[in-house]
């Protein structure tokens, strides 16, 4: 399961336990993420201010902010 | 040195034996005739650093007991009729948790509210099939007050090293009669504690049982952080819809009490050697049996007596043997025909049977029993 | 490797959830171990026990001594659990089926005793477990497969319940109001008493979509436009609290603790 993971200096995504939701998307301030394909995506990650919303709000802790 | 005899009533002497057991926790609802045992347990056990405490019902009481059960404590709840009804949901849940708990019935007459002031033994069946599915239960029927005493340190020992509820299944007659008894020291008194993991953490499976089928039980604040669920579950104690895995837990509770039933079945008879008649019976009804057996010996008729003291499992085997040599078994009971229904599935067509039951809210006499055995004689 | 929070108090291995995509359930169920994480609580001492239902299966999935009971009995087996062991911190997780209709006996009396228990209702105003039939929360006129014409019943306000049968700390917030979510909950244990927070959840799969309530994000949205905090509302006027529900801590008022009285007595009567 370690194999579909993405890992920047500011977030972490785990894909495999991500269901789609959208609502990380939705909620960030910055729009960081998308949805493709059923599972998150970061698109803009120079964008992130890492203020932790979508690791609060995701229901699947497929998300969340690193170094903090 | 032996404590001085005193007068007991039988629901007295449940909750010394309860005490004496261990006993640290009792949940219970006031419920005619089991009443004395909670008033009794809410007086008793705070002397003994236990506690007590009246819940909101049947069902909220026995869920509390499995809980401080799981927390470390020995515990019991107690009721009678739509009481021992509304047990049953979580009973099931104890058996198939595995969590030790005694359960004292102290059976009063009918269905619904029936004859609450009233004895009766219809919970026979009750409290081997009342929760829905197959589990184990181990059931104990004490005839007289100094039994009720030890057969709740019995139900105890059981439950513990089982891990199985035990039903402690008494009767208005024994709940309510006083007798002189005189108990035993506590030093003299055998005590079971269930089995603790010996392994660390990381290693404790708290559902692999050990080759006597028993997995042992960690305390919840032990540091064990496991989870217990009443669905089925494989040895990790987590929940899983794989076939094979739930059949061979389910057998496994069964199995468990089968493999070591020797040592959990225990009955008493009387002049059997010689016996024609056997009369079988359980609880108060027992007393009756043993005044017609003898007023019948007198007059030179060779009866003798069966009591299973563990209705459930029942005693088998030993009926078996003598169904071979007796030529009658004549089970009295206060019902209508429940233990009878056992001792007919047992004994086939090796012997004869002849019932006597009663369920009119009144004991069943000696005269009744001696009654219907002169019928066929 | 999952986040902190994440690796410390989870079962990772039975991530993740058999929740449906965007249930709600998940974001209280975290929220609840960062408010364990902010006490600084021993974690072998803390017991978490639930009910049955989509919002009962939560323990399973978090690292401590758990507990998933029967359908609304979880107060009564806690009762039992922190009456035999006074030092260990009982929470509860509940949905408003198991806690409310099933188990509204044993919630009621639960909150009448005072006894140190935390209970977390997720609120979805749904059985989710079972399909989608109507609860004691599914507002009136709202549908469920058991309200296919809508629902004649009245909902409960589960915080005023608490509050009147005498629970001594209540609280009211959502799933999108997460961070007042975890405040609501770290207070709640931290009341030596019985606690009560209502976590208003979200089911996409059966309550939105029986009632055209949208996605999980929309009902997200929605709580986020319709909730008020208690604090703000009282200088708000009345009518632009039209259609609005409050959040926000609504009783904080400390009494004796249940097993801590009951503990004088055994000092009082207990023979060495
Ligand atoms: C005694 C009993 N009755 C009914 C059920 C079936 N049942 C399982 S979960 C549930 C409802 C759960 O609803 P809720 O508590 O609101 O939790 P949710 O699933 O919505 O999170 C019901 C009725 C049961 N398990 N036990
Ligand atoms: S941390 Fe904040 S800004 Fe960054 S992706 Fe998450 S929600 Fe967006
Ligand atoms: S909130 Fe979580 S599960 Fe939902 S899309 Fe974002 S990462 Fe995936
Ligand atoms: S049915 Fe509803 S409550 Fe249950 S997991 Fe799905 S979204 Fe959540």
């Amino acid at each position: 399961m370690n194999n579909n993971e993405t890992v920047t200096e500011k977030l972490a995504v785990n894909e495999n336990w991500c269901k789609g939701c959208g609502i990380c998307v939705k909620f960030c301030p910055k729009n960081v993420l998308i949805v493709e394909n059923e599972k998150v995506k970061i698109v803009d990650i120079e964008k992130c201010i890492q203020c932790g919303l979508c690791e609060l709000r995701c229901p699947d802790y497929a998300i969340y902010v690193r170094g903090k | 040195m032996k404590s001085k005899a005193r007068l007991m009533q039988g629901n007295e002497a449940c909750v010394e034996g309860a005490i004496a057991a261990g006993m640290k926790f009792f949940a219970g609802y006031p419920i005619t005739p089991s009443t004395e045992v909670a008033e009794i347990a809410a007086e008793k056990l705070p002397l003994v650093g236990g506690k007590f405490i009246q819940m909101e019902d049947e069902i909220a009481s026995m869920a509390a007991i499995i809980g401080a059960s799981l927390a470390g404590s020995k515990s019991m709840t107690a009721t009678s009729g739509p009481g021992f009804s509304l047990k049953q949901e979580n009973l099931g849940y104890a058996s198939l948790a595995e969590v030790p708990c005694v359960i004292v019935n102290v059976q009063r007459s009918g269905p619904s509210t029936g004859l609450p002031t009233s004895p009766a033994q219809g919970d026979i069946m009750q409290a081997r099939w009342g929760s829905h599915g197959d589990h184990p239960v181990i059931a104990l029927t004490p005839s007289s007050v100094r039994e009720t005493f030890d057969l709740t340190i019995k139900a105890f020992n059981l439950s513990e090293k089982y891990r199985v509820p035990v039903i402690l299944l008494m009767d208005e007659i024994i709940g309510h009669m006083r007798e002189r008894v005189e108990l035993p020291e506590i030093s003299e008194i055998e005590i079971i504690d269930r089995k603790k993991p010996t392994v660390s953490r990381e290693k404790y499976l708290p559902y692999k049982a050990d080759d006597d089928l028993i997995p042992p039980m960690a305390y919840y604040g032990d540091g064990y952080r496991f989870h217990v669920t009443g669905l089925a579950h494989d040895e990790t104690g987590f929940p899983t819809n794989n076939p094979a895995i739930a059949d061979k837990l389910y057998r496994r509770l069964l199995d468990k009490i089968e493999l070591h039933k020797n040592e959990i079945i225990e009955w008493e008879e009387q002049c059997t050697d010689d016996a024609d008649i056997v009369i079988i019976s359980i609880g108060g009804v027992s007393r009756a049996a043993d005044t017609a057996m003898k007023q019948l010996r007198q007059k030179g008729v060779k009866v003798g007596t069966y009591r299973p003291i563990t209705v459930w499992p029942f005693p088998e085997k030993r009926l078996i043997e003598l169904a071979d040599k007796v030529n009658t078994f004549v089970v009295a009971e206060m019902n209508l025909g429940q233990m009878a229904l056992e001792v007919e599935r047992i004994i086939k067509d090796k012997a004869e049977l002849i019932k006597v039951n009663k369920v009119n809210g009144e004991a069943i006499y000696p005269e009744e029993i001696i009654e219907k055995i002169e019928e066929v004689l | 490797m999952p986040s902190a929070i994440v690796s410390e108090y989870f079962r990772t291995n039975k991530l993740p959830q058999i929740w449906c995509p965007g249930c709600g359930h998940g974001i209280i169920t975290r929220a609840i171990t960062v408010a364990i994480d902010k006490l600084g609580l021993d974690r072998d001492k803390i017991c978490i026990v639930s009910g049955i239902g989509c919002s009962s299966r939560a323990p399973g999935y978090m690292d401590f001594d758990t507990l998933h009971t029967t359908h609304g009995r979880a107060l009564a087996f806690a009762t039992g659990i922190k009456m035999a062991n006074p030092d260990l911190k009982v929470i509860v997780i509940t949905g408003d089926g198991d806690a409310t209709a099933i188990g509204g006996n044993h919630l009621i009396h639960a909150c009448r005793r005072n006894i140190d228990i935390t209970a977390i209702i997720y609120n979805n105003n749904i059985y989710g477990m079972t399909g989608g039939q109507y609860s004691p929360t599914t507002p009136k006129f709202d549908k469920g497969t058991t309200a296919p014409y809508g629902n004649v019943d009245k909902a409960f306000d589960i915080p005023a319940l608490a509050a009147a049968a005498g629970a001594t700390y209540v609280g009211r917030s959502t799933a999108y109001h997460t961070q007042l979510l975890i405040s609501l909950i770290e207070n709640g244990i931290k009341n030596e008493g019985f606690s009560l927070i209502e976590a208003i959840s979200v089911c996409p799969t059966y309550y939105g979509r029986k009632n055209k309530k949208g996605s999980a994000v929309e009902m997200l949205e929605w709580q986020k436009n319709h909730a008020v905090n208690i604090a703000a509302a009282s200088k708000m006027a009345p009518e632009s609290l039209d259609g609005k529900f409050l959040i926000g801590e609504f009783k904080n008022s400390p009494e004796p603790e249940y097993t801590k009285e009951y503990q004088k007595i055994i000092d009082m009567f207990k023979k060495e």
